[in-house]
């Protein structure tokens, strides 16, 4: 089981409910697809073949190469791909390096369930957003420039939340209708899932103390 | 037949709106002559004619509300029956095409006046003066 956010309460459910073993995975499109890490039977983190990945911790931000134990950047490389070799490639997954041995006897290290992103991106409906692309979209279609908010919300479901201001605003009902209808079908023709377009007055969105955080994700982790 | 400056401001469908609204202007001392919502589901555009237009713009921008300032075509027509109707004649004799329209009527009511607001004004305006009895 892998690719998007569960708790341990939903995999032991699932194995209480099917009666069957179930092992975290990980893995990404740009090495091979799942399995780049597995579980053993002892379901104590994530065996990963070093043999085929080179595998480094890095400070997201500096770069700096972390011990073994310490939250980081994933960073991979392949040591026996031919066609296309990817060399240090950043996963922008947060995790850490088990340390000590797994009582499998296996000595590819371990890494933990994957703590976060070291990016905005998020996942809905299976397809991977970065909030950049809706800035995108938003900002050519309407000139839309921070007055906007991304919520994530329950049944995988994407809120934009625009604010009319003064440049977005001629007072005529139908064309803010028409603006509505544009960035709701642009903005699914870019992220590849249809949201839901809102239309709010100014200062109606909170504002945050320093960075702006813009993706609210309010979805239940189950 | 006065071109009138109107007041357009963009708000939520949520209750409390038109008091915030109007709470504003009477704040200011300003008179509204008259009032017009038009709403679509989660949001709308409040349209009003007030006796001091750019002051209540500025008013509502300091406030932070989303407004704008267009305008629009006042006709004078009888607040008697068949007042509106003998105006609607000569509007579609013009082939004017109305895309708002709402009514102030004085306290005085020796006549109303029907506020239109149509893509253009000023040859509006032309094309109706040529009927000489406005």
């Amino acid at each position: 089981m892998g690719a998007e956010p569960y708790t341990e309460e939903t995999r032991k459910k699932i194995e209480d409910i099917l009666k069957v073993k179930v092992y975290n995975s990980y893995g990404l499109t740009e090495m091979n697809g799942p399995g780049v890490a597995f579980e053993c039977e002892y379901q104590d983190g994530m065996h990963l073949w070093e043999d085929s990945y080179l595998m480094e911790i890095v400070n997201p931000e500096t770069g700096k190469q972390l011990p073994e134990g310490e939250t980081g950047e994933l960073i991979l490389t392949t040591l026996t791909r031919e066609g296309m070799p990817i060399i240090r490639y950043r996963t922008r997954d947060l995790t850490f390096i088990i340390p000590g041995k797994c009582k499998c006897g296996r000595t590819h290290r371990r890494i933990s369930r994957i703590k976060g992103r070291a990016d905005d991106m998020f996942i809905i409906r299976g397809v991977n957003i970065y909030p950049q692309q809706i800035e995108r979209v938003l900002m050519s279609v309407a000139h839309v420039e921070k007055n906007y908010q991304i919520y994530l919300e329950d049944g995988d479901k994407i809120k934009v939340k625009v604010e009319i201001t003064k440049k977005l605003f001629d007072g005529n009902l139908d064309n803010l209708k028409k603006l509505q209808c544009d960035l709701t079908e642009n903005l699914k023709t870019e992220i590849l899932v249809r949201p839901n377009v809102e239309l709010v007055e100014p200062g109606t969105l909170p504002v945050s103390e320093g960075k702006a955080k813009r993706v609210f994700d309010n979805r239940k982790i189950y | 037949m006065p071109i009138l400056k109107q007041l357009s401001v963009f708000v939520q469908n949520r209750p409390g709106k038109i008091e915030r609204l109007t709470g504003i202007l009477a704040e200011s001392k300003i008179n509204i002559l008259a009032f017009n919502i038009a709403s679509s589901g989660e949001y709308g555009v409040i349209k009003m004619i007030v006796d001091k237009p750019e002051l209540a713009n500025k008013k509502y921008k300091e406030a932070g509300l989303t407004s704008y300032l267009s305008e629009v075509l006042g006709i004078v027509m009888k607040d008697k029956p068949g007042g509106l109707n003998y105006l609607a004649k000569i509007i579609t004799k013009n082939k004017l095409n109305v895309e708002n329209a709402y009514v102030y009527v004085p306290k005085s009511r020796k006549n109303a006046m029907l506020i239109i607001d149509v893509r253009d004004i000023k040859e509006a305006k032309q094309n109706l003066a040529f009927d000489k009895k406005l």
